[in-house]
């Protein structure tokens, strides 16, 4: 089945959706631009507007439920945004409100869990009001309808994400970190864009309900667009994904994103940013169904930093890289989800909401962990923490169980659909995926083992304790999502049938095999894993300080080389030539400027000597001057 | 004979030319100012013999009137500039230079 | 032939004066050595047709221009003698290459060009009937724009002569009065001991004695004693050689100017000069 015709909203809150960008934008520029004179409820604000802009995603959601499914994508077109190239237009469609649920509702429960994250820091409302930010322009990005808009949302959540890592910019690291998110970044925007100015010259127009797959097979058959022009369009979107969403080769940046605040870490991861490349690819379906080659590339992608965040999670002992480690593994899950065409839509999208939950929980619950050990970082100097601090723990748990893909929680389900359906596709990404998912049970376990079992290796200054009330009751109800979300969306192809008015349906609906091979081979994988980590991080002893390791262990602990790689492609070539023109501007516009006022001064500073102030120095000249006349005379008079 | 009288104007020329060059009272300096004028007259004077034509005994005559005016000023200058420097070396007076 | 005669014998005459009033030290021995070049000029002016400007070099140039300067170097100082120490550097040897450059110039040029015989004057003179009368016939008629300038120029010039020399009085003219009282408050009431007095030679070289037969130092006339120190005239008489010497070692130690304060005249010099000090 073909996407549904998007048509005008039929009002109601569909309507008023643009309020669900509008509410957060308004709280960001209150809270910025009234100042400290915010600072005693400004958090509380920042939560209402989150709260305010969940409750119109749940109302435009379930009044969309209540239309027949052609009408289920409504378009909300607001004003003229660029005369001739785009309006300002929102699309509320089950894709979208998909995303606008996770972002407003993990986005809500993590503003909620801030208020006690944040209570001692001086800054908490500029941090809120970036959150608020940060919010609105993920929200004006899913819910854009037209490329130009969605770009808009784009550019704004490079800059909340830039704000929000650099949070505590007095660390030079945090704001080198920011720096480093915004640099990468941009390398994937350049792909975006240029993919939108493609885009715009082939089809003539940005908007999502013009781009349909017709659209661009009609554009192949006609002429108008050559096939390559497709590839490349696919090609360059990937990169903007990449980019945002971290992935193979622009991946480098999430670890480092690790120096804000555990909260920003757990929306960028979780409900915000990451997410953006799948929502960008799921969204361009209709180039990539029309490009196998950029669906191939996709795929690939997909599984090699799903590898790689594997195997560099299996080696940071520093919890929240760890966590990092894993968030680039399951998007790059939901990247090979999404090159595999409508099924893997749907399974791409189940495991981006599951993985918001379930992320989420953990980041929020590495928050806590560390809120009680003194913002400690470092697992070796954790262990024994499940007594101390149950709640946490308890949900950590879950999550840590959603996303090993424990049978019957969230993982297990939506993990397992991507991994059937890239079986389906191509054998090799299939089987790459298992082992993925059996590395997945090593560090996950690692993690959990070294955290909150084993013996306590705390600081000698550590007194944990569990945190207050407004940050274990969002810990409760993420992992309350990461157990129930998974089989929800999975079974029946409840999810599947939902999004197919925006992304089209497969021809065979996929039924759902527990005891096919590929998933009986991934639970004895993940166990295998498990079990090693338990003889490694659980039962032995945990030394306090990271042994050196293997050659392997090095590779993943430097994130692959990847900063090394970038260093030497990028920037020391970077810094040379910067070295170079600084060289060159010194020495050579420089040096031939000030050489030449130099040698005019120098000139003008001996030919004065010859102002000597002696009437008789002048005199002479003057004598030969009156020679050289007479002399010239004489020789033009003998011509 | 007028070569003669225009190579002794000449001779008489350089040597105050080189009298103004070499010495330093002012006073004698000017002396070589006038005798280079009066060089210049004798070839006027010379040429007008030479030409049969009294323009150059006219111009000789303006000359010695204005080198009168010009002799006034000069040492009345001069006067003035030993009455406050106390020296008449033109070499003292290199106030105006780089 | 007389007048090739007059020619060699004055060019002779001219070239070393020229050359003395050049080389020689004393700015006095210059102005006559100029006086001598302007009277020979003169007289070949005279042989050269030219007896009007012939009078008027030697009225205006010999008598009046030549009178300025010794008045001039007589205001100045007639006594000094220029240092013929050189202080520009190459100033000597450069002034030499250019003038005799020019010089050699010149000569090529005039030596180079084929004069006729000299036209001569006696056609030009003849209409108005003399050289005086032809000059002033062309003077008012052609040159007449010229020679009213030229009246104008004189003005100016006496004009300018009289606002550079003129000295403006800052303090008052100083009556007797004043004379007097500086007399009497200063070292020496009484005038300075004449000349030769009490000594064997009434002459103003000779210094007076004092009733004891030594020399009086005030009576030293400096500038005469500077003049036998300069020329190695040491007088015979050891003691007023020794008194001469130090006399004058004390002169230059001195400010010059610091016993001229003895004269209330010379006092408004002061100001003036202490302003240029500063």
């Amino acid at each position: 089945m073909e996407p549904a015709e998007i048509i005008q909203h039929s009002g109601g809150v569909i309507g008023v959706s643009w309020l669900m960008v509008a509410l957060p934008l308004l709280g960001a520029a209150i809270l910025l631009l009234f100042g400290r004179r915010t600072d005693r409820w400004g958090h509380l604000l920042g939560v209402a507007m989150s709260l305010g802009a969940f409750a119109v995603a749940v109302a435009a959601f379930v009044q969309l439920l209540g239309l027949p499914e052609a009408q289920r994508r409504q378009g909300v077109r607001l004003y003229e945004f660029i005369p001739g190239l785009a309006d300002m237009g929102l699309l509320i469609d089950p894709l979208s409100i998909s995303f606008a649920l996770l972002i407003t509702g993990v986005g809500s429960l993590i503003h909620i869990y801030s208020i006690g994250y944040m209570s001692h820091d001086p800054g908490r409302r500029r941090f809120f009001a970036y959150l608020n930010l940060f919010v609105a322009a993920m929200l004006l990005l899913v819910l854009a309808d037209n490329y130009v808009v969605l770009f808009v949302g784009w550019e704004g959540v490079g800059l909340a994400s830039y704000l929000l890592i650099g949070f505590w910019q007095f660390k030079p690291t945090a704001a080198a970190a920011a720096k480093k998110a915004f640099i990468v970044n941009r390398v994937g925007d350049f792909g975006l864009l240029i993919a939108i100015f493609t885009i715009w010259t082939t089809f003539g127009s940005v908007a999502f309900n013009e781009l349909t797959g017709g659209a661009v097979d009609g554009a192949i058959s006609s002429g108008d667009a050559s096939q390559g022009t497709i590839t490349a369009v696919g090609l360059l979107l990937l990169l903007g994904a990449c980019g945002k969403s971290a992935q193979l080769p622009l991946q480098s940046w999430l670890l480092d994103a690790m120096e804000g605040p555990t909260p920003v870490s757990a929306l960028i991861h979780a409900a915000t940013m990451v997410t953006a490349g799948v929502y960008l690819v799921v969204r361009s379906g209709a180039f990539f169904e029309a490009a196998p080659t950029a669906q191939l590339v996709v795929t690939i992608v997909g599984v090699a930093t799903l590898l790689a965040g594997a195997i560099i999670g299996c080696a940071k002992d520093d919890i929240k890289k760890g966590l990092a480690g894993s968030t680039m593994s399951q998007i790059g899950y939901m990247m090979l989800g999404a090159g595999l065409g409508p099924v893997g839509y749907a399974f791409a999208i189940a495991h981006l909401i599951a993985h918001g939950f379930f992320k989420a929980n953990m980041f929020l619950g590495a928050g806590s962990v560390m809120h009680a050990m003194n913002d400690e970082v470092d697992m070796r100097k954790y262990g024994g923490l499940f007594s101390v601090m149950k709640v946490t723990a308890a949900t950590f748990m879950i999550g840590y169980l959603a996303i090993i893909g424990f049978p019957l929680l969230s993982g297990y389900f939506t993990k397992d659909g991507i991994i059937e359906t890239a079986m389906e596709h191509n054998q090799i990404l299939g089987w790459l995926a298992v082992v993925g998912a059996g590395i997945t049970g090593f560090y996950m376990s690692r993690m959990v083992f070294m955290t909150f079992f084993g013996k306590r290796r705390w600081a000698d200054d550590a007194h944990p304790h569990e945190s207050p009330s407004v940050m274990t009751v969002p810990l409760i109800l993420l992992s309350i999502g990461s157990v129930f979300l998974g089989a929800f969306l999975i079974l029946d192809n409840r999810l599947m049938r939902f999004l197919a008015p925006a992304v089209g349906l497969p021809e065979h609906l996929p039924g759902f095999h527990p005891f096919s091979v590929p998933g009986l081979t991934t639970l004895a994988l993940v166990a295998v894993g498990v079990v090693y980590a338990w003889f490694r991080y659980g039962a032995a002893e945990v030394p306090r300080l990271a042994p050196r390791g293997s050659f392997l262990t090095t590779f993943a602990r430097r994130d692959l080389y990847g900063d090394a790689l970038n260093e030497a492609l990028f920037m020391r070539p970077g810094q040379w030539l910067a070295r170079f023109a600084v060289f060159f501007d010194n020495r050579g516009i420089d040096g031939l400027v000030n050489g030449l006022a130099a040698g005019i001064g120098g000139t003008s500073g001996r030919l004065r000597r010859i102002q000597t102030g002696y009437v008789r120095s002048y005199a002479l000249s003057i004598l030969f001057g009156a020679a050289v006349v007479v002399g010239a005379l004489l020789y033009v008079g003998n011509m | 004979m007028t070569t003669h009288y225009l190579v002794l104007s000449a001779l008489l020329f350089a040597i105050g030319a080189i009298g103004v060059l070499v010495r330093r009272n002012a006073i004698v300096v000017f002396m070589c100012v006038e005798l280079m004028l009066n060089a210049c007259n004798l070839a006027f004077v010379t040429f007008a013999r030479q030409q049969g034509n009294l323009d150059g005994q006219i111009i000789a005559f303006f000359v010695m009137v204005v080198a009168a005016a010009e002799v006034v000023i000069g040492l009345a200058i001069i006067v003035m500039i030993f009455r406050t420097r106390r020296s008449a070396s033109v070499d003292d007076a290199n106030l105006l230079k780089y | 032939m007389g007048e090739t005669i007059t020619f060699w014998i004055l060019a002779v005459v001219s070239v070393s004066a020229a050359l003395g009033l050049v080389f020689s030290r004393k700015a006095v021995y210059s102005a006559l050595m100029l006086g001598v070049v302007m009277l020979s000029l003169a007289v070949l002016y005279a042989v050269q047709d030219a007896p009007f400007l012939a009078a008027v070099q030697i009225i205006v140039y010999t008598g009046a221009v030549m009178m300025l300067f010794l008045f001039v170097l007589m205001l100045v100082g007639v006594d000094s003698a220029d240092s013929l120490v050189e202080t520009i550097k190459g100033q000597r040897v450069w002034a030499a290459i250019a003038g005799l450059g020019f010089a050699f110039l010149l000569a090529l040029g005039v030596g180079n060009a084929t004069f006729a015989a000299p036209t001569g004057l006696a056609k030009a003179t003849e209409a108005a009937g003399g050289n005086v009368p032809s000059l002033a016939h062309l003077i008012f008629t052609r040159y007449v724009f010229a020679f009213e300038v030229t009246s104008a120029l004189l003005i100016t010039a006496a004009l300018g002569a009289m606002v550079l020399a003129h000295r403006e009085r800052i303090r008052p003219k100083a009556t007797q009065r004043d004379l007097a009282r500086a007399r009497f408050t200063g070292p020496q009431p009484s005038p300075l001991p004449g000349p030769g007095t009490y000594a064997l030679h009434n002459a103003i070289d000779m210094p007076a004695l004092l009733p004891d037969g030594t020399v009086a130092d005030k009576s030293i006339n400096r500038v005469l004693a500077r003049h036998e120190m300069e020329g190695g005239f040491t007088p015979t008489d050891p003691v007023k050689a020794a008194l001469i010497k130090q006399v004058l070692e004390r002169d230059a130690a001195q400010d010059r100017d610091s016993d001229s304060g003895d004269e209330p005249v010379q006092a408004e010099d002061a100001a003036p000069r202490q302003e240029d000090g500063k």
